[in-house]
């Protein structure tokens, strides 16, 4: 980088101090979250809160790994993750071709109406949809929460893709339309295909969300097999709320998927979200 | 067949292939966003259990409720006091990491990733992890009084002190993500402009304050609508850290919905406080969007 040579030595001293104690505050708390997870019931009110675990006591996690439940959990999570995802990247690059490469009546229309979507709160829609879950049957089944989060994601995953799709060039296309192919092969032979590093990152934007997701898993499951992992951590809460220990083993396997994800793709989850922050 | 019909026709097939695109975006929205938003506000006009059939037209009585409501209004005032405060904190402690990085370069990687942590933990987690790290029993800022001979400190059993703490937890969880938001922002400033400036015998210094700061008023401006509107309808978090109390204490419009609908079971005044919140969040996002966009001409 060119920027070392014109920093004034002294304000970047006082810079690398703040970031230190930013760290510290960034870090501390899941510090003490991973290491209590270690420690026995009695020794996180005896020991200092951020004390070392005595010995690395591992009964906490192995009781939540060997408990089915928390892999029933687990899976429900990752079918409603999978899914979403699936029918979001699909529909969100289905609307965002037509916004972004045709011209059309009402299109200017819809854009908006799409993108208003993107600040409606969930809870002006809650009461229902709960409705329509217990009129469908779907009430308290892992199905009703694919839809939700597909619906959901969607303004703001056909805004991400629309900016996308306008990136590429038109001649593309142009050449396979003189060639004959249709609009609809056209969109499954080439614009699909080279959507993927723009499906890649709002898969990785959405799918921190989807996984994290709380207030519809809450209200619109109900029994212990039909929930996802961020209501697994209430169910431990109702459990053992005096063994502090316990819990926060539990938290530590609930962020642990994400942790692994974060220290495998690293720059390209940072680059999905700040995708997901760039909006005019 | 002249030409004119040609393209006519071809303008039509055009219109008739987006639609056909557009189809499941629309059948979406319309049953999860647009539908049950009109039956909130017609909701809102009954006295509805949600269980039983039985829904009666109460005319404006929930409304009449809502308007003399001191809790909802109270609930409200704690949702403005995270917003003003959210911004103040937030923005710029968000912009300062944000510049940092950037002037640091990819030497200064391990910072990111560290201070990018906490986003990757959903709210739930968030909200239970600080349940623990602010309790009077085993707590950090409790143990840390301690060690300099203080006494316990009951952040969040205190009815003054409760929804300071909520706001520094919801300030921990949300400054990476305007972090990488400002990220974002600078990254799309253009490295030639720094060699012009340094060329021009600008420090570092001069260059942020002069050129990166202004280029990125526009990124700032829109973090500013979203952090207003997140600051209006939080829910997860206090919900589980706090559940709005002690008493009414952090109590958010949110959650004050949430207790009437789903735990009192009252869903003809708790569609009444959501179609309220819907209208405070979208004026209130109105305001300050006409506000930024007669700041500046961009």
């Amino acid at each position: 980088m060119v920027s070392g040579k014109k920093k004034s030595h002294v304000g970047w001293i006082i810079a690398v101090i703040l970031a230190i104690f930013w760290l510290l505050v960034a870090f501390v708390p899941f510090m003490f979250m991973v290491l209590t997870g270690f420690k026995e019931k009695l020794e996180v009110i005896l020991g200092g809160a951020l004390a070392f675990p005595k010995s690395f006591y591992l009964d906490n996690y192995l009781s939540i790994i060997t408990d089915l439940s928390f892999w029933n959990y687990f899976k429900n999570s990752v079918i409603v993750l999978v899914l979403a995802l699936f029918f979001l990247l699909l529909f969100a690059a289905f609307a965002a071709y037509p916004l972004s490469r045709f011209q059309f009546k009402g299109r200017g229309f819809m854009y908006f109406l799409i993108v208003a979507c993107m600040s409606i709160p969930i809870h002006v829609t809650m009461i229902p949809v709960f409705q329509m879950s217990i009129s469908t049957h779907l009430y308290d089944t892992i199905w009703i929460l694919i839809p939700t989060a597909v619906a959901f994601a969607m303004p703001i995953s056909v805004f991400i893709m629309t900016g996308f799709m306008q990136g590429i060039p038109k001649e593309l296309e142009e050449s396979a339309d003189i060639d004959g192919c249709g609009r609809y092969k056209r969109f499954f032979r080439i614009i699909l295909p080279l959507s993927t590093p723009g499906l890649s990152t709002l898969a990785i934007y959405n799918g921190v969300n989807i996984w994290n997701e709380f207030i519809f898993a809450f209200t619109l499951t109900q029994s212990e097999k039909n929930r996802t992992l961020p209501l697994a951590l209430w169910n431990y809460q109702g459990q053992y709320s005096s063994n502090t220990a316990m819990i926060m083993a539990c938290l530590t396997l609930s962020v642990l998927p994400m942790i692994i994800m974060f220290s495998i793709l690293q720059d390209k989850l940072v680059k999905g979200m700040m995708a997901g922050a760039v909006k005019g | 067949m002249n030409n004119e019909t040609l393209a006519s026709r071809r303008q039509r097939s055009t219109t008739i292939c987006a639609y056909v695109f557009l189809i499941p975006v629309i059948a979406l929205m319309v049953i999860f966003l647009f539908y049950p938003i009109v039956q909130t506000f017609i909701n809102s006009f009954t006295s509805w259990n949600g269980i039983s059939a039985n829904k009666t037209f109460n005319g404006l009585y929930n409304w009449n409720k809502l308007i003399h409501d001191g809790d909802f209004w109270k609930a409200f005032l704690n949702n403005i006091k995270i917003m003003v405060l959210s911004l103040v904190i937030q923005m710029p402690i968000g912009i300062l990491l944000a510049t940092f990085l950037d002037t640091g370069g990819r030497k200064y990687n391990f910072f990111k990733i560290i201070w990018f942590l906490p986003l990757l933990m959903s709210s739930v987690a968030v909200g239970y992890l600080f349940h623990y790290v602010l309790a009077t029993n085993g707590g950090i800022i409790s143990g840390i009084s301690q060690l300099f001979g203080g006494g316990v400190v009951d952040l969040l059993g205190s009815q003054k002190l409760a929804l300071y703490a909520v706001i520094g937890v919801i300030c921990w969880q949300f400054i990476p993500f305007y972090m990488v938001y400002y990220m974002a922002g600078y990254s799309s400033i253009s490295e030639d402009l720094y060699e012009a400036a340094a060329i021009d015998g600008s420090t570092r210094t001069q260059y942020i304050w002069r050129i990166a700061l202004p280029m990125l008023i526009p990124t700032i401006k829109s973090a500013v609508v979203m952090s207003v509107v997140g600051s209006l309808k939080y829910f997860d978090l206090v919900y589980v850290m706090t559940n709005g109390g002690p008493g009414t204490s952090t109590e958010l419009m949110a959650t004050y919905m949430y207790k009437n609908s789903f735990v009192t079971y009252n869903m003809g005044y708790g569609s009444a406080i959501a179609a309220g919140m819907f209208i405070l969040i979208t004026a209130i996002a109105t305001i300050i969007m006409r506000v930024m966009n007669s700041g500046g001409d961009d």
